[in-house]
């Protein structure tokens, strides 16, 4: 399995940083950034990570169902994801939470039927003091309302 | 152009830490040179190592991660003369609902940080280091990775730092979704690409840390604000706290308040005035119910203990914790069932499973509280949630236990009334 030439790049770099011999430190960074690209953690995936850090696939495939960001099925093209953590919750993230869940017609985890947009209610994602806060893939979005909401997801609909 | 800030600074600030915040191009190496960046590491570098982390020391600058351990002691703890490497480890796993404020100082002033881990590096004689940056941070991964890059390419970082002939080489590592990596040892077996379990302490991790390594493990903020203290003096940076708590720190204020944002205080400055002049009051003339005051974890105090100056051992004194900074402000129409059944719902999610006080003491706080959302409360449940909680503390390996059964026990102390409202209310409807 190979990556793009921007990953095995950065992946080779990736395991000469740690300490000799402590290569599976680079399994966590490595799943993260593989998924962005494989779309989620696959078998191959697995296999692949624990052959570059000389660990079993079972080694890898522990790890992979505790970080919450780590996804065995694909989630869509665009990942919405709701906070709804106290700071959020206090400023109407549970409502934003729901309405997303309305006019994408999904529930948590789940992924529209085109596959393009998935929905997770999340955890706090440190955007507290600029609640509520919504975060579509990687790019924060802070003071959403509900028509900004809208906005947003209308925006990736045309996106697709 | 100067970068737009988050919120507008307040000017009753003391910046310190985010004295660069909104100067054009701040994350720039240039304009934290011309800004007196780095002036800390030459002198760091004419004084002995015991010389630095005297001056910590002097400095009473507590970990801003949440603990708020003295940080000159937690580097007086590591083994200088041990034959393994040590490590330096950043926490910037900032994941304590609430919290935002180790997002401005990377965003804003990666270089501020780099040059306090260097200083770091020279007091424990330390020559690698790694930032383990929450995975949602990703913005943020190749924000540090671009000033890092700038910063090796400039001569300060890698080998023969600035001609001193001391090396370091700094990395950043990124998480994957995990509030339990913000614990020190749980955080080492992240970066060890294991599951984040805490570990059994002692060891700590300065003397066993990574890869079994002496490690020096501080937040964000707490090597941001070395810098400050070796270029004017631990004792400049003392006197504008209270004594034995150290220096200015930011403050995340979100929830029920006009204006909601990062702002840099003493510590010691009045809560009150905080939340009234600072954060703008709350909204609509509404009366203040409580305060979270630093981060979930933290007991709520009531409107009617908020009159104290903000430092650890005004917190302590009350029974709460200033925490990591992250204050909530809720208004009297905060329905404190759903408020408590939120924060349960997050650390049964939280929990990593490994101690079983926390594991099901969450869960089943988290049914409980559910349960009585819902409709379905029972009048002794206001008692067992209390007693399950009691029950979890100082029973699990880590504070994450501790953590969502403070929290739990002081809403059911201190808003009882919230629960037999609710009560009342089902009944009502059942009568109907």
């Amino acid at each position: 399995m190979t990556f793009s030439p921007r990953l095995e790049e950065k992946f080779a770099k990736m395991l000469t940083i740690y300490p000799e011999g402590r290569q599976r430190s680079a399994i966590v960074p490595m799943l993260i950034y593989a998924q962005d690209e494989v779309g989620s953690i696959t078998p191959e995936l697995i296999d692949e990570v624990a052959r570059r850090c000389g660990v079993s696939s079972l080694q890898v495939d522990e790890v992979v169902g505790y970080y919450s960001m780590l996804h065995r099925k694909p989630m869509g093209k665009y990942h919405v994801q709701v906070c709804t953590n106290i700071s959020c919750l206090l400023v109407g993230g549970m409502e934003l939470y729901e309405q997303a869940c309305k006019k994408l017609g999904i529930g948590h985890k789940q992924v529209t039927a085109d596959g393009q947009i998935s929905l997770e209610e999340v955890e706090c994602m440190g955007a507290c003091s600029w609640a509520p806060a919504v975060e579509i893939n990687y790019d924060f979005h802070h003071h959403v309302t509900p028509e900004k909401l809208d906005q947003l997801i209308d925006g990736l609909r045309k996106a697709q | 152009m100067p970068k737009k800030l988050y919120n507008e600074p307040s000017p009753l600030e003391t910046r310190i830490l985010s004295r660069r915040f909104g100067l054009e191009n701040s994350e720039s190496l240039a304009t934290y040179v011309a800004n007196d960046g780095f002036k800390a590491f030459r002198k760091a570098r004419e004084m002995k190592p015991e010389q630095i982390i005297e001056e910590v020391k002097t400095s009473a600058l507590r970990g801003r991660g949440g603990a708020g351990f003295p940080t000159g002691l937690k580097w007086s703890f590591v083994p200088r003369s041990s034959p393994k490497p040590k490590y330096i480890v950043v926490n910037a796993d900032e994941s304590e609902p609430g919290t935002c404020k180790d997002r401005l100082l990377m965003e804003y002033d990666p270089h501020q940080m780099i040059e306090g881990i260097l200083i770091g590096g020279l007091a424990i004689d330390s020559h690698k280091g790694y930032i383990y940056i929450r995975g949602e941070y990703r913005y943020l991964i190749e924000h540090m990775d671009r000033a890092i890059a700038e910063a090796y390419a400039q001569g300060y970082l890698g080998k023969n730092i600035l001609g001193t002939g001391f090396d370091f080489d700094l990395y950043t590592h990124s998480g994957a979704g995990a509030y339990e990596c913000g614990e020190e040892t749980a955080l080492l077996d992240s970066i060890e690409g294991k599951r984040g379990i805490p570990r059994m302490k002692p060891p700590f991790p300065a003397v066993a840390g990574a890869w079994a390594s002496p490690t020096l493990l501080n937040n964000v903020e707490t090597f941001s604000a070395i810098p400050a203290i070796i270029r004017d003096g631990g004792a400049a940076f003392a006197a504008l706290g209270t004594p034995k708590n150290g220096g200015t720190r930011l403050l995340c204020v979100s929830g029920h308040v006009n204006k909601p944002g990062v702002y840099e205080v003493p510590l010691g400055y009045p809560m009150m005035k905080f939340i009234e002049e600072i954060a703008g009051g709350i909204p609509g003339g509404k009366k203040l119910k409580a305060v979270v005051p630093g981060g979930s974890s933290c007991p709520i105090l009531k409107a009617d203990e908020c009159d104290i100056p903000m430092d650890y051992d005004s917190l302590a004194k009350i029974g709460s914790m200033l925490g990591s900074g992250g204050m909530v402000v809720l208004d009297e129409t905060t329905d404190m069932v759903k408020f408590a059944l939120r924060i349960m719902r997050f650390y049964a999610h939280e929990s990593c499973g490994w101690c079983i006080p926390c594991r099901e003491g969450t869960t089943w706080l988290r049914k409980i509280l559910q349960r009585f959302d819902d409709g379905g409360g029972r009048h002794e449940d206001v008692a067992l949630l209390g007693e399950l909680s009691k029950n979890m503390l100082g029973r699990t390996f880590c504070a994450l236990g501790d953590a969502a059964a403070m929290p739990t026990i002081s809403i059911v102390e201190k808003f009882a009334d919230d629960f037999e409202k609710r009560l009342a209310r089902d009944r009502q409807m059942v009568a109907v």
